[in-house]
């Protein structure tokens, strides 16, 4: 399983790359998408991947019986999600203003502040 | 439990919710911004004083023990950090009376102010290393907003360099939290220090070592990954890119001495010596970019870069000397840098341009501003007795003595060609004739430049006091080198004794 995970990961690092490398802005944004998301599961998948093992204490007991999966990394990844989820959509509407105002999808014709 | 550890945080929180709730009303928000900053700063004072008399201050929150619950942690650096935000928090809001117009009020300045100084309190004082970047997404989402005020072409091509560079830092971070947290199981950086102290495979630490070293020299601006910054810190408002110089790549830097001094210390042949050469690369590019330049601001954000160099070279020559070097340096760039960028703002008020080829005769218009532009300008050369030339001397003294021979030519280089670039705004600006062609632009006079001057008068007396009562400032730096370079102080303030 970790395998797996490590060959999604590093397909979704390599495509996020990809995608920022080209002109179209719109490109640019979906590249961050999927940038933000491989770090996700990155952390996910560094944390222990185990299956059917929830972090539940049984009534009456003061620790989880037996090996269970754990909780904190899941909780980064919610947070973190949700700031991705925020920055992206900030980025979003930053893509859709910056077109309004250069009339192009072209990251090459965003140069006026290089000169 | 320390209270005044969390009021750094807290206070701009507050008012920021405060601000919004005012957001129809002009006055009051510009009344509770000057109160919220200035409290902050009190605040800010208070915690450096407490951390000075009592060592490093922790505060538990919610009660949960370290390592279980998230610290915040003050130690002389941090709030060294935090007094420094508070003052050009506060220098930045008195200057935004005057400088800030109605319709980028209307938009939410000050509410943005407030939360942007949250986040890099939050950051300067958090022991946890996952809270630590959702501090640096607090500080990043408010700079965005506060980058974009006003919606001009530029800004938006600015904004979306900007933004884009530093998510693949923020992803590049959480990478390295992700591998650190496999590791070693945990997120607080005293335990994390503690626990890869008894770590057997240094390879894999130095990797993560390097994903960090990465993901904060990019929003240090550090060599090879500077190019967001001058594309986009002379766009926005003039009050915001002096914040944003005084601050945002000061917290890049921060986290590079927080963690390569006490997380990354198993392998400082090889992480540090990688260090030294790229705070000898930023001193030089950014210094040589800066040449190239004729834009006001755009000349002051690659000096930024460049004085970034010296600050990283205090932290890659790991003596004690070069420590308190770095952390001096770090106190003086902040107040001359912020102070140079409100210089450029009045500039522009009077002249209505920050193009240097427009601009001229200065001198004999404004005197008065030509000698408030010459004391940040000749501390960020390092003219003796000002705050920048002690803040050189020691970097340079350590590199003498640790016999680094080549950072220290290249640091004594980089000083001629910043008073090369500043002297050349000084003739630009002040003392040549003012061009024919340029001189009827329509301008907003000096109606209300009073508060302007006294803010400018204000950071320039701070500099000149750093420079001639560099002794306790030097004591206070040595202190949190001190400090910085017995990371078990900050192991067992935060863990106990153990």
């Amino acid at each position: 399983m970790e395998t797996l995970m490590a060959f999604t990961v590093g397909g979704l690092f390599a495509a996020a790359i990809y995608m920022m490398l080209r002109r179209s802005i719109v490109k640019l944004v979906i590249g961050l998408v999927l940038l933000s998301n491989a770090a996700n599961l990155l952390l996910f998948t560094q944390a222990g991947l185990l299956r059917g093992a929830p972090p539940l204490v049984p009534e009456g007991a003061m620790q989880p019986a037996g090996v269970v999966a754990d909780p904190l990394a899941q909780a980064l990844i919610l947070t973190a999600i949700v700031i991705g989820f925020g920055v992206l959509a900030f980025a979003v509407v930053l893509i859709h203003r910056a077109y309004e105002v250069v009339q192009a999808d072209d990251m090459d014709q965003m140069k006026d502040t290089d000169t | 439990m320390r209270l005044e550890v969390a009021l750094p945080v807290i206070i701009p929180l507050f008012f920021g919710a405060l601000t919004l709730i005012l957001w129809r009303w002009r006055l009051a928000q510009r009344v509770t911004t000057v109160v919220g900053t200035g409290l902050m700063l009190l605040s800010a004072l208070w915690l450096l004083s407490a951390t000075w008399q009592d060592g490093i201050l922790v505060m538990h929150m919610g009660n949960w023990q370290a390592p279980f619950g998230i610290v915040l942690v003050s130690d002389l650096l941090g709030a060294i950090m935090v007094v420094l935000a508070g003052i050009s928090g506060f220098a930045t809001a008195v200057y935004s009376l005057t400088s800030m117009s109605k319709r980028h009020e209307a938009f939410g300045y000050y509410p943005l102010l407030h939360l942007l100084l949250a986040g890099v309190n939050g950051a300067f004082l958090t022991g946890d290393i996952f809270n630590l970047y959702v501090w640096f997404e607090v500080m990043l989402v408010a700079s965005f907003a506060l980058l974009i005020l006003g919606g001009e072409r530029a800004q938006m091509e600015g904004a979306i360099k900007y933004v884009t560079l530093n998510l693949v830092s923020s992803a590049m971070f959480l990478s390295a939290i992700g591998l650190l947290y496999g590791l070693t199981g945990t997120l607080n950086m005293a335990d994390i220090a503690d626990k890869l102290s008894y770590a057997e495979d240094p390879g894999i630490i130095t990797v993560i070592a390097m994903l960090f070293l990465v993901s904060f020299g990019i929003k240090a601006g550090a060599f090879p990954f500077f190019f967001w910054l001058p594309a986009s810190y002379h766009t926005p408002q003039v009050a915001v890119s002096a914040l944003f110089a005084a601050l945002l790549t000061k917290v890049g830097v921060y986290a590079l001495f927080r963690v390569f001094t006490l997380i990354f210390t198993q392998d400082v042949d090889y992480t540090h010596e990688i260090l030294l050469w790229v705070a000898a690369a930023t001193m030089l590019t950014g210094v040589l970019g800066a040449a190239a330049q004729f834009e006001f601001r755009r000349i002051l954000s690659f000096h930024i870069i460049s004085q970034i160099g010296y600050m990283i070279m205090g932290l890659a020559l790991f003596t004690p000397l070069a420590i308190v070097g770095g952390v001096f340096y770090i106190m003086h760039h902040i107040i001359v840098k912020a102070n140079l960028f409100l210089v450029s703002g009045l500039v522009y008020r009077l002249k209505g341009t920050y193009e240097l080829k427009e601009l001229g005769g200065m001198y004999r218009s404004h005197p008065m501003l030509a000698i408030l532009f010459l004391i940040p300008a000749l501390s960020l050369a390092g003219i003796p007795p000002l705050s920048g030339f002690f803040a050189k001397f020691i970097l340079i003294r350590a590199g003498v003595e640790a016999e680094a021979w080549w950072i220290v030519g290249v640091a004594l280089v980089v000083g001629l060609l910043t008073l090369y670039s500043m002297i050349k705004i000084w003739a630009e600006v002040f003392w040549k004739a003012q061009p024919e062609e340029h001189a009827d632009r329509p301008v907003h006079g000096s109606v209300g430049s009073g508060v302007l001057y006294l803010t400018i008068g204000g950071m320039a007396a701070l500099t000149v006091f750093i420079g001639l009562g560099a002794e306790p400032i030097y004591r206070i730096a040595d202190a949190a080198a001190h400090q910085l370079l017995n990371p078990s102080l900050y192991i067992d303030a935060v863990l106990g004794e153990r």
